[in-house]
């Protein structure tokens, strides 16, 4: 009864005092924050009404069975359903205190500051240097070549892909094998210095060689970015992921510290899914 | 008599089918198990064995029969046509024929009477001789493909080879008429370089072979070498097709953007079919369109504003004829830019790029190789061209590249240089084979240059 209390007054004073980060129960800053989130595909309901919040600087990992909506909430955080013409979405997602919703906030940019990784690595049919220059460019973010190859290099150099391409930035991305394209496609996104980034099952088509640099790569990032990220494999989201949120028929089932949700879980249905009794 | 014939074998060919399956089932003790093959391919195997060698023998006949019987009746009665000249030899063989075996006869004489006899009586020889060696193949066939109907038999094998031959056959046919288009093509164009030096006619710039002869019926054979230059024709073509692309290029692809990223699925599926039925519309369709609508517009237009606009000109057939290629243009631009994976477009979208900046950054830039065939295509499409540019565009072979002038295209001149009487030895004529081959070698070298962009660029996305 206290703690509800407490959460009340909390929220109260973030409406009013709107400049102030959100915080958690722990102390914890919330970069986002979902609230009573409905997804609707023509006239099916994909999400029935979803409350998660992402941690700033941590990584958030969404799973459950295929069609349980992590996908779709993923996708909501950065709009990327508004390019489904049949997609209709109700409750608020606010980032930091925007709502990303709101007819006024413009899109370009939420999605300049919320980046994202898709499940198959897309690198444009361009060259490497291309490849990531493409978001500083259309937002104009390098002022001169200069400043545009030290935002190229430096991104490159945080995806871990520096080293290995630094000899042939002209050539195709496309030439890249699957774990470096994808490595490319976290430098892309990157580049456009995003506060949150989201990855759709990035390493869903990578050998575990390539899999395991990626995952590597998602650790030091949170350092500066919050990450979300779906996951089919659970020994995936238990080595990258400090939160854990379990979504089961369009519903969060439950969501808490990926040790507790992994070793000790409140729902049977986190439990029967964990152990591989369905799914 | 030849359509009966065939019918009868179509007949056997579906009777020895039947037999053949059955045969297939009876040798086998109907134990489908046993057999190598399903019952039907003993059938196609009998049915291929009975039919197919004497439907080969009777379309052989066919064309060797007419000739070989004309050459007989001369040899036969060399003294009634000695001395007649080709022509008069061509209408004495017809009429001969006509009395033998039916028909309308001019006029008969003694002669002709003769050669008919002699017509007749070879042409039952022959038709005993056909029947005789149709019904031996057919019964050869349907004996030898019922003794080795066996279940160990690899009828399937069989049948697949036939087929596959067939199939080959069939393209052969399409490559060889085309082999065949070209060489008629460059050995008319020969005997018109005979005459006419090949510079004077690549290089020439002063074309009306309407007066290849100086003065009628003087010195026959001497052509004039000065008045076969092609430039004004070639100046003319490309002047039209630049301003058909001019229009197409711009609409047509900016239509295929709109309907592949912008449109809604029921606006898609209306507005497409709509624009391809521009391709539909019959090229005469267009061509009175630009003669009787657009350049009296264009005249007028052009009147108000002072300038002298002839009432045939490059600028309406070019106008229309850039409305009549837009559905190649947006079509295959359409198709190449729907082909463009949809994670490229939500990766870039993912970026924070508006729709505009991912076609143009992305999806334009990857469906380039496409687009640039398509135009190329369209080119080829209004280069070959007539209709519309012979009602539209005037004869007038003017050197000029102005659009508001009439000028003339290949195209049109062939159609001026071939329409009427003509014989087909004057320079006149032949050079209408020359502007032929040189159109033909400019819409080839268009469609190779395009397949090498294509390959060029191709798979850039995966």
């Amino acid at each position: 009864m206290a703690l509800e209390m407490t959460t009340d007054t909390e929220s109260a004073m973030n409406t009013m005092i709107s400049a102030r980060p959100a915080v958690s129960a722990e102390g914890e800053t919330l970069k986002m924050r979902g609230r009573n989130v409905k997804v609707f595909y023509g006239d099916k309901q994909a999400l029935h009404g979803v409350d998660l919040d992402i941690r700033k600087n941590q990584v958030t990992s969404l799973i459950g069975p295929s069609g349980c909506g992590k996908s779709t909430f993923l996708r909501c955080l950065n709009r990327m359903n508004d390019t489904i013409d049949i997609c209709r979405v109700q409750g608020d997602i606010l980032l930091d205190n925007d709502d990303v919703y709101d007819p006024h906030i413009d899109v370009v940019e939420l999605r300049a500051r919320v980046g994202m990784v898709f499940q198959k690595p897309n690198p444009f049919p361009k060259s490497i240097f291309e490849n990531v220059a493409y978001g500083p460019r259309i937002h104009g973010l390098a002022q001169g070549k200069a400043d545009l190859e030290n935002i190229v290099a430096s991104s490159l150099q945080r995806a871990g892909l520096f080293e290995e391409v630094k000899d042939r930035l002209d050539e195709p991305g496309t030439g890249l094998s699957g774990g470096q394209q994808q490595r490319l496609c976290i430098a892309r996104a990157i580049a456009v210095s995003p506060e949150v980034i989201l990855m759709d099952e990035p390493c869903s088509a990578l050998d575990p060689i390539a899999t395991a640099r990626v995952e590597e790569l998602m650790d030091e990032l949170r350092q500066n970015y919050t990450i979300v990220i779906v996951t089919h494999s659970m020994q995936q989201a238990a080595r990258v992921s400090q939160r854990t949120a379990f979504f089961h028929l369009g519903n969060l089932v439950e969501e808490g510290l990926t040790n507790d949700i992994f070793t000790n879980p409140n729902d049977q249905r986190t439990q029967d899914y964990i152990t591989g009794r369905f799914g | 008599m030849f359509w009966t014939y065939a019918a009868l074998l179509l007949l056997v060919f579906v009777t020895a089918n039947v037999y053949g399956r059955f045969r297939a089932m009876q040798v086998a003790g109907n134990q489908l198990s046993a057999l190598h093959s399903r019952p039907g391919y003993y059938g196609g195997y009998l049915a291929i064995l009975a039919a197919l060698p004497a439907f080969t023998l009777l379309i052989a006949w066919e064309i060797v029969e007419p000739r070989l019987l004309d050459t007989m009746v001369i040899s036969a009665k060399a003294e009634i046509v000695a001395g007649l000249s080709k022509a008069e030899l061509q209408a004495f063989l017809r009429d001969a024929r006509a009395i033998a075996f039916g028909g309308i006869v001019a006029f008969s004489d003694a002669g002709k009477e003769q050669a008919a006899e002699v017509f007749s009586s070879l042409g039952q020889t022959s038709l005993f001789l056909k029947t005789t060696l149709i019904l031996a193949l057919v019964a050869g066939g349907m004996w030898y493909g019922n003794r080795t109907i066996a279940p160990a038999m690899r009828a399937r094998h069989f049948v697949e080879r036939t087929v596959m031959a067939l199939l080959i056959l069939c393209s052969a046919v399409a490559i060889f008429t085309t082999i065949g288009i070209v060489l008629s093509l460059v050995f008319e164009s020969l005997m018109f370089f005979r005459q006419i030096p090949v510079l004077d006619f690549v290089l020439g710039t002063h074309w009306s072979p309407q007066s290849a002869f100086e003065g009628a019926g003087a010195e026959q054979g001497e052509a004039n070498t000065e008045i076969f230059g092609a430039i004004p024709l070639l100046v003319g073509t490309m002047l039209i097709t630049a301003i058909a692309i001019l229009v197409a290029a711009p609409v047509g692809l900016l239509s295929a953007i709109y309907l592949s990223d912008y449109a809604s699925t029921p606006v898609r599926a209306i507005a497409k079919p709509v624009l391809e039925i521009l391709a539909g519309i019959p090229t005469v369709v267009y061509g009175f369109f630009a003669a009787l609508t657009v350049a009296p517009f264009i005249r007028g237009w052009g009147e108000s504003l002072g300038l002298s606009v002839s009432s045939e000109s490059a600028l309406a057939a070019g106008l229309v004829m850039g409305i009549m290629i837009i559905p190649f243009v947006s079509s295959l631009s359409d198709d190449v830019i729907n082909a463009v994976p949809q994670s490229l477009r939500d990766g870039s979208a993912g970026l924070g790029a508006t729709r505009s900046e991912t076609i143009r950054r992305v999806v334009l830039p990857a469906a380039l190789p496409g687009i640039v065939s398509a135009l190329i295509l369209a080119i080829s499409r209004a280069i070959g061209e007539t209709m519309i540019v012979v009602m539209a565009a005037g004869l007038a072979a003017n050197m000029t590249v102005n659009p508001l002038e009439a000028v003339t295209t290949v195209t049109v001149q062939i159609v001026t240089l071939l329409v009427g009487d003509q014989e087909f030895d004057s320079a006149k004529t032949l050079a209408a084979f020359a502007l032929g081959l040189l159109l033909f070698c400019i819409t080839l070298a268009l469609n190779i240059f395009a397949l090498r962009v294509v390959k060029k660029y191709r798979e850039q996305y995966d």
